[in-house]
């Protein structure tokens, strides 16, 4: 075991874990925050993307050992500092960006991290960074949709047909 | 996930010591050791993991040459490796972009995946690999499927690319892992061009003399238009036959001459 110190949506915190503990497991089991979800756990699916030191990473495929240090962002720490959904979060509520929600966690983390560096993003450049994150049931029209609201984009051309 | 210890050094020295240990491995990036280690298809007892090394992260340039340090991710190659274009747009193509804020060129190049980018872009463009103890030339490095020079213990620390008068990577997607079915990469020298290919032999990435013959006399699309690529070597499964990618090496062959920039 191991003691391992970082910051948690700007909570300070310090646990001990064992070599083969996985940022899943860590922030699911041991911090009990269960909106990083895990759906295949082989790194395919996206569903459990945080920011660590503001990059977006699958925390499935990365030990808690090594944020030793790391700011670390997840899906609990996106809402607006008075609990509201945060513009991401409300674009896709807006637009019916989820259905049974599940890659919901996934899609907006890697959303905030395109943005941030890409404010005004393409259609296609959106669809393009959502490479890595699958979800079953929309088709993906209504999170582009979000995320070109979410930007400050006019929606209306997007997957109209 | 099976039981192993995980040590992080702060120096490459205090890394190479801790591999010295009995069924220690290295641990870059993880994004294809952490799935292998999953389905325990490598079951080492110790991981020594590169991430907290700060000299073995960043790129840099000088006299015509970019030496990227050996955990430098994709995406730190992408942003900031401009000055060798067809390099920075290889990287910003592996994976999805959470693999590319983890994954690194040297776990890349030691792993020397048979569908993986980068041995192409190495072995394309002639780079010198570094590691611990030494310097091996990316000719002599990749020797075949998941198969590299480097000795037990030894770490890829550096790999320094000549940057070429012009160059591109092009890769032909499996449809479901998004790894190259066929990757080629192509680089024009003062002295020559070099191709390499990656995703379609069974001897993993290697150089297609045939095609830099002709690319060197005249680099153009036209001029690999008449070279067969022979299918006897080349992998076969359900994603494409043999003479499938056979075909495949001389199209994307075409399509990084004509991209070259």
């Amino acid at each position: 075991m191991t003691d391992v110190t970082m910051t948690v949506n700007g909570k300070p915190v310090t646990r001990s874990v064992r070599g083969n503990t996985l940022m899943t497991e860590f922030l699911r089991e041991e911090l009990r925050l269960t909106g990083t979800h895990v759906g295949c756990d082989t790194s395919q699916c996206g569903a459990c993307v945080i920011h660590v030191n503001g990059a977006d990473v699958k925390a499935c495929t990365m030990f808690a050992a090594e944020a030793e240090g790391a700011e670390v962002t997840t899906i609990e720490g996106m809402a607006n500092a008075d609990g509201s959904l945060n513009v991401i979060q409300q674009a896709f509520q807006d637009h019916h960006g989820l259905q049974c929600g599940f890659c919901t966690p996934g899609m907006v983390m890697t959303a905030a991290a395109l943005l941030r560096d890409n404010p005004r993003p393409t259609e296609h450049e959106i669809r393009d960074y959502l490479e890595g994150n699958i979800c079953r049931c929309t088709g993906y029209h209504n999170i582009v949709k979000a995320i070109m609201a979410a930007s400050g984009q006019d929606v209306s051309a997007i997957a109209a047909e | 996930m099976y039981s192993f210890d995980m040590v992080r050094p702060t120096s490459v020295a205090d890394a190479v010591a801790a591999l010295g240990q009995e069924d220690a491995q290295a641990l870059s990036g993880g994004q294809t050791l952490i799935p292998t280690l999953k389905q325990r298809l490598a079951m080492p007892s110790v991981l020594v993991s590169l991430s907290g090394i700060d000299e073995l992260k960043g790129l840099s340039v000088s006299d015509g040459v970019m030496e990227i340090k050996g955990a430098t991710t994709h995406a730190t190659v992408a942003r900031e490796g401009g000055d060798y274009p067809g390099l920075a747009a290889l990287a910003a193509n592996i994976g999805d972009p959470a693999v590319r804020n983890r994954g690194t060129i040297g776990g890349s190049i030691a792993n020397n995946d048979p569908s993986a980018c980068y041995p192409a872009a190495a072995l394309g463009s002639g780079a010198t690999i570094v590691t611990n103890t030494r310097e091996i030339a990316a000719d002599e490095f990749f020797q075949g499927m998941f198969t590299t020079a480097l000795e037990e213990g030894e770490i890829v620390t550096a790999v320094r690319f000549p940057i070429p008068e012009k160059a591109a990577y092009m890769k032909f997607e499996q449809p479901a892992s998004r790894f190259a079915l066929v990757g080629v990469f192509v680089a024009k020298y003062a002295d020559g061009v070099r191709v390499a290919v990656t995703g379609a032999s069974n001897d993993g990435v290697h150089r297609w003399s045939a095609a830099e013959e002709a690319l060197s006399a005249n680099f153009a699309p036209d001029a690999v238009e008449g070279l067969s690529v022979p299918a006897d070597n080349m992998i076969a499964d359900l994603h494409g036959s043999a003479a499938y990618r056979a075909h495949l090496v001389g199209v994307m062959t075409k399509r990084a001459v004509a991209a070259a920039d």
